[in-house]
């Protein structure tokens, strides 16, 4: 889309969702917001970013395929079920550990890891249907649509 | 070595499936040398089997096993008795000489290492199968030697009978299989026992029960489609696609008699009644006459012995079925002996074919001088195969005839029938160990000289031993065929049958057989050619009947989904939306159980009424709107309030999916819609508005009435009550939707996520198509 004001302000409001998308997620456990809800709201940046430059930049800025990303995600959310293994406890048990970060008591848990993947694999997901819905070549008007 | 026995069992268990991994490295770093590394597997597994038979011949058990699957009372456990322990001897000794054999015959071959891995994976499945104790391990090993059969029978993969023959192998005996399975556990389920060696202990209880028809049948099913017993026999003479070696374990010495196997393990709890005596020796017998009659009829010496495999595992069920401890001492015997010579015959043969190119009879003569190695073998064999005094195949002719020759009508009808198919099996087995070398010498493709070790060491051995064990017959009875008898029908047999003849009945008929046979040899064309005319004659077999079958079901699946899925989203969606409309009204209907309606609010909140007044306006916008993408964004307005509301009532959780999902629904609409080439307006004409409007209808009011109705039962409130206690204390998170999905009901969300994956990658794969289709048509 070709709005100068558009263009000048996506940069900035996607930072801001993706941030806000991240916020969403990590207080999930305890506040309205979780993986499902934070992934929908980095691919709706992701939107907005290709609105304003296209495709071929959303693809550049996120390095990787989203379907790659997707992939990575549900891995990861796997692999956080099956840590309990190692403690002879049954899959998908949550586990936590409580780590001093810089003086600061920061919770951390396995189920944490699953929901980052259930965010990863919805940002991928969408995004890429998104994407390619988007890359494709232009529209091709039907025959019997000639206006 | 009792500590350690179990640990010991469990290892030669699985060191062919570790030396079928190995296989294909070895055998790219040694070459073909790799096959006596390898035949190391087996022979070790064989030692460590030879160490239970004194044990076994004094009449004990051998179990052992791990816990598996505790809580479904699963266990990897064995059971050797005299029968298994005979056949994983079998199987092991058989196996190690196989893998020697392959190593010459397919030496240079590009792809020996993957041979050798199917056909140490396939000694894996097998010896798995034979010493299982559970059901469940003996279904699943049984599943695993037909996939392996089928890897083995389509090996020349390029070939198109190659290709057929594994499917038709797999088809039909995985059919079985599937028979087999319900029969374990119709077994299972009448006796109550899961394990092969408590079966024992079940008595008459199987015999007299109401499913005893209905298990035996199924379990026949099994045994007969992997047994190649007529009529599925017709799989087993289109498996000698295979390579020979192939040929000469699986499709003779171990795997098809795995059906045999299985009637023998049941015969203490399923036999001696009047079905089992009558379907097994019926089947049995057809099989043993239609076998040895269309083995005449081949010119391959391959096939010749095939079609006498299928006639020999026809004799052994009709022993197993005959009822007498004297025709299961014969069946015993035979099947030792015929693992013995056919193996060594299926050996003799390859290395011909391998050496003189050829192996089509009429093309084959006075190769005595130039093979006399594997001449000697074959003739051994061969004559172990008559039933030729010295030899075990003798003993095992004497006690068929001792066992069948009881003097009822039944048991002079059974003999005759054994009588013919012996002396066609005696013409077949000289026309095979024999023809070949005598004569003239004919001009064979390739210069015919003796083979490699390799390729003679195999017949060798088996044959000598089918000698050896002929004259050593008491050696042989005390720690094979005795204990082997006896765990065939559950009480203390001693076999005692020497090769010294005794004057008497058996005798004579044997002599009858051997006269017979040498009548039949003498006039092998001619017999040759009466049997053709009389085949060709029958018309189509069950072979051909396969074919049509397969193209049938090719046909009508065709059929079937061009008619279930026409292509037309329409009509898809209509009748996803008929259905759902009657999934929900239908039980309120019939069980006549509407909701009441609930009582208006007597105030309603501003901002309550506000966004209500905002979803209808979305709604009638999208009903009036001119074009797509104004209804669809209408539809986005009618959402977005549904969402407030929801944020109203104190549901934050749903309401941000709700606003997330409706805003990428709408931007995803929007990029189909302009992707798909639709008319930008509602073309469909009034009745089909109205068919569609009713639907639509019709599956809102079913899912308004399911609400309310859902919402005046009594709410049960153990599981929130559950999650609002515990969510903080145990998951350590205070938003409980939050705990749900991710901790309670992970594993949910990992599918659900799997799901969105699937889905992704879908969508993906449908653009692909598309957009590839279109960049094509662009061209043209």
């Amino acid at each position: 889309m070709n709005s100068l004001i558009l263009r000048t302000v996506a940069p900035v409001l996607t930072a801001l969702m993706l941030l806000f998308s991240i916020f969403v997620l990590l207080r999930g456990h305890n506040e309205p917001g979780g993986g499902f809800i934070g992934g929908l709201i980095a691919a709706s940046a992701l939107g907005v970013y290709g609105i304003a430059f296209g495709v071929t930049a959303v693809r550049r800025a996120i390095r990787f395929h989203p379907m790659a990303i997707a992939g990575a995600g549900l891995m990861l959310a796997a692999l956080s079920g099956l840590i309990s293994i190692f403690f002879r406890v049954p899959f998908m048990t949550g586990l936590w550990v409580y780590p001093q970060i810089l003086g600061v008591e920061v919770p951390l848990a396995t189920v944490m890891s699953f929901d980052i993947g259930v965010y990863l694999v919805v940002v991928g997901a969408i995004a890429s249907i998104a994407l390619a819905l988007e890359q494709e070549p232009g529209p091709t008007i039907g025959p019997e649509e000639k206006h | 070595m009792a500590a350690n026995a179990p640990a010991v069992t469990f290892i030669a268990l699985f060191l062919p499936f570790l030396a079928a991994l190995l296989a294909p490295v070895l055998v790219r770093t040694l070459g073909a040398k790799a096959a006596w590394l390898l035949a190391l597997a087996p022979a070790m597994a064989f030692l460590q089997f030879a160490r239970f038979l004194p044990e076994v011949a004094a009449g004990e058990v051998v179990t052992g096993g791990y816990v598996w699957v505790p809580s479904f009372n699963l266990s990897f456990s064995w059971f050797l008795d005299g029968l298994s322990l005979t056949f994983a001897l079998l199987i092991t000794g058989i196996g190690a000489l196989i893998v020697v054999y392959a190593g010459g015959y397919l030496k240079g071959h590009p792809l020996q290492g993957r041979f050798l891995g199917f056909i140490l994976a396939f000694m894996g499945a097998m010896l798995g199968l034979v010493i299982s104790d559970s059901f469940l391990m003996l279904f699943v090993f049984w599943e695993l030697t037909s996939i392996t059969s089928f890897l083995l029978i389509g090996f020349d993969h390029e070939r198109e009978a190659a290709r057929r023959a594994a499917l038709q192998a797999l088809v039909v005996t995985g059919a079985g299989g599937l028979s087999l399975l319900a029969g374990l556990i119709f077994l299972w389920n009448v006796t109550g026992v899961t394990q092969l060696s408590l079966l024992v202990h079940v008595g008459d209880g199987l015999r007299q029960s109401p499913f005893y028809f209905a298990t035996l049948l199924l379990v026949l099913g099994g045994a007969f489609t992997k047994s190649a017993q007529f009529p599925f026999h017709f799989w087993l003479p289109n498996a000698m696609e295979a390579p020979t070696p192939v040929s000469a374990y699986l499709h003779s010495a171990t795997m098809v008699k795995a059906g045999v196997y299985l009637l023998m393990r049941l015969n203490p709890v399923m036999g001696d009644t009047p079905a089992w005596e009558i379907l097994l020796p019926f089947f049995g017998g057809i099989t043993l006459i239609s076998g040895t009659i269309l083995g005449l009829r081949q010119t391959d010496l391959k096939l010749m012995l095939a079609y006498t495999t299928m006639a020999s595992l026809g004799l052994l069920v009709m022993l197993t079925g005959f009822g007498s401890t004297y025709a299961v001492e014969a069946a015993v015997l035979y099947l030792v002996a015929h693992s013995l010579f056919k193996g060594a015959l299926f050996m003799a043969v390859g290395a011909i074919d391998h050496e003189a190119g050829t192996r089509d009879v009429t093309k084959l003569g006075g190769l005595r001088s130039a093979m006399p190695i594997t001449f000697a073998a074959a003739l051994l064999a061969a004559l172990s195969m008559g039933g030729v005094p010295l030899f075990f195949g003798f003993l095992a002719k004497e006690e068929i005839y001792a066992a069948l020759a009881a003097g009822n009508p039944r048991a002079v009808f059974f003999t005759a029938i054994a009588v013919v198919g012996n002396a066609l099996m005696f013409a077949l087995a000289f026309a095979v160990g024999l023809k070949p070398f005598l004569g003239r010498h004919v001009e064979t493709p390739r210069h015919a000289h003796e083979g490699p070790v390799s390729l003679w060491l195999g017949p060798v051995v088996l044959a000598g031993l089918g000698l050896l064990a002929g004259i050593f017959s008491g050696v042989a009875h005390f720690y094979i065929s005795s204990p082997m008898a006896s765990a065939v029908v559950d009480e203390k047999v001693v076999i005692d049958i020497s090769t010294v003849p005794h004057i008497g009945m058996p005798l004579l008929l044997s002599l009858v057989t051997i006269l017979l046979g040498l009548a039949i040899f003498w006039r092998m064309d001619k017999a040759r050619a009466w049997v053709v005319q009389f085949v060709d004659a029958l018309g189509i077999g069950p072979d051909r009947g396969f074919d049509y079958f397969v193209r049938g079901l090719v046909r009508m699946s065709a059929a079937i989904t061009r008619f279930v899925q026409p292509g037309r989203l329409e009509l898809y969606l209509t009748a996803t939306f008929i259905l759902l409309a009657l999934a929900l009204l239908l039980p309120l209907i019939l069980a006549g159980e509407w909701p009441t309606l609930p009582p208006l609010p007597d105030l309603l909140l501003v901002q309550e009424a506000a966004f209500l007044i905002i979803a209808a306006i979305g709604i009638i916008a999208v009903l009036r709107a001119k074009n797509r993408l104004t209804a669809i964004v209408s539809l986005g307005v009618q959402g977005f309030a549904v969402a407030v509301i929801f944020l109203l009532f104190g549901a934050p959780d749903l309401s941000f999916t709700q606003f997330m999902v409706e805003t990428l629904s709408v931007v995803i609409l929007a990029l189909v819609m302009t992707r798909l080439q639709l008319w930008s307006r509602d073309h469909r004409p009034l009745p089909q508005k109205l068919l569609d409007s009713t639907i639509a209808i019709a599956c809102g009011l079913g899912f308004t009435l399911l609400l309310l109705k859902s919402l005046q039962t009594p709410f049960d409130t153990v599981l929130s009550d559950f999650f609002n206690t515990y969510s903080k204390t145990i998951a350590h998170g205070a938003n409980v939707v939050n705990v749900i999905i991710v901790d309670f009901r992970g594993v949910d969300t990992l599918g659900e996520i799997s799901v969105v994956m699937i889905t992704g990658l879908a969508v993906l794969a449908l653009i692909r198509v598309r957009s590839r289709r279109s960049a094509k048509e662009g061209k043209v």
